[in-house]
This record gives structure tokens, sequence and C-alpha cells, in this order.
């Protein structure tokens, strides 16, 4: 705008919306929206720690507030969310990384997105595992 | 020439992905779904346990990671999916997104010192 009122009214395309016109479009925005479970889960774990400084009965009222209905829901949304971003982050990956070269032969992109879900698995594991296992 | 601070989200972003694409979902099914359930051990969450744990420096730092990295990744992602929805990125927004991601850095930084 130049100062000056006009009177023409250019078409604006309306874009409010958008992301609902196309089936490609659905998934980016799940995509993006998993960013909304990590940051629910960062605020959970927080208040974690901060009822952990304090002392046993703030730590146990932690748990007991785990374990509400709501906080159960909750974490089962988040379950979901965290696998949709997993998936997607390695479905992604070979796309925002540099190309990556194996014996002259350029890695297919399914092959790092293979790696990625199988990492995914590995470390998941062993989180479990450790945190079953582990007594001192 | 004025140097882009970009690099430094993007980074946080990046690393906040990847740890949470490996550790989120289980992550996720030990606190708030095996533990609540009663699935796990008893202990698994015991006070003594947890406290064990932060006060360990490799504990601590494994929880302060968590926590730091997925909070940034997390706002990263939120404040650039404001313009999606018709939010253009500014001053206010970055200060806003990277403020509720440095707010959860500290706190659980600080709180995780606290404890010994």
């Amino acid at each position: 705008m130049n100062g000056k009122s006009t009177v023409r009214r250019p078409y604006v395309r309306p874009m409010g919306g958008w992301w609902r016109r196309d089936p490609f479009f659905m998934r980016y925005m799940i995509r993006e929206a998993t960013a909304l479970a990590v940051l629910a889960y960062a605020v959970v774990l927080t208040l974690g720690v901060v009822r952990l400084a304090q002392d046993e009965a703030a730590w146990n009222g932690w748990l007991d507030a785990l374990r509400s209905p709501a906080s159960l829901l909750l974490h089962a949304v988040l379950l979901v969310a965290m696998f949709v971003h997993a998936k997607s982050w390695f479905e992604i990956m070979p796309k925002t990384m540099p190309m990556l070269f194996v014996g002259g032969r350029r890695v297919a992109a399914s092959t790092i997105t293979r790696i990625g879900w199988a990492a995914t698995v590995l470390a998941s594991v062993v989180l479990i595992a450790l945190a079953w296992g582990w007594r001192t | 020439m004025k140097r882009s601070n970009a690099p430094i989200f993007w980074l946080l972003f990046g690393a906040g992905g990847m740890l949470s694409a490996l550790l989120g979902t289980a992550l996720v099914f030990i606190t708030g779904i095996a533990v609540p359930l009663g699935w796990a051990p008893g202990d698994l969450l015991a006070y003594s346990r947890m406290l064990a744990l932060a006060r360990h420096p490799l504990g601590k730092a494994f929880l302060f990671l968590v926590i730091a990295l997925f909070a940034w990744h997390a706002m990263h992602r939120l404040l650039h999916s404001l313009h999606d929805v018709g939010i253009p990125i500014g001053t206010a927004s970055k200060l806003a997104c990277y403020g509720i991601a440095l707010a959860l850095t500290v706190v659980a930084g600080w709180s995780l010192l606290a404890t010994g």
C-alpha cells in the first residue's frame, strides 16, 4: 500500500483451513502437531523434577497424579503422538540430512528411514530393560 | 555482517527431535502408562531410586537433556507452525516460544541441581 486508498479489490485467495484441503497437508499438520505432545511431556517431566527436588511426599503426589484417569488418557494420546513423531522424523530425515554415500553409491532414502526406525526400537528396548532391570 | 542466530535454534530443534524420536515413545510408556497401571516393578519410579538418578552426574545430565531438548524442539516447531495457521513469525512470537523453552530449561536445571 502506498497510502492512497484504492477502489480496486484484488482477489485474495482465502487461506483459512488450507491444510484440510489435501491429505498431504493433513499429514504435514499432524506431524507438526506432535510438537504439542513433546512439549506436554517436557512439562510433565519438569513438574516431576520440581517435585523430586522438594521431598518424598511431593514426589509421591506427582506419582499419584500420574495415576489419575485424566493423566492416563493424556499419556495414551502422548504415546500415539510420540510414535507418529518417531515414524515421521525418520521419514523426513533423508530429505533433511546431507546426501550419504557408501562405496560410491548414494544410500537410498528408505534405507536411512529403516535405520532410524531400527535405532528407535533398539533405544526403546535398552531403556525399558534398564528401567526394569537396573537394581543397585 | 550480523551473524544469524538461527543455526543455534535449528541445532536444538534437531537434537531434541532426534532424542524424542529415539526415546520419547518408550519414556511416555514407562512413566505415563506402565508405572501408573502397575505393569512395572513397584519401585521403578520410587523416590529413593529417582533421587539417586537425579544425583548421579549421568542421570542428572540425562534428565536435563531430555527435558531441555524436548522443550526446545517443541517450541521451535510450534513457532514455525504459527506461520502455517496464519500468525506471522515476529519478535513477539519468537520471544514467547523460545521463552517457554528457556523457562522449562531453567526450572528443570535448577530443580535437578537442588536435588544435590
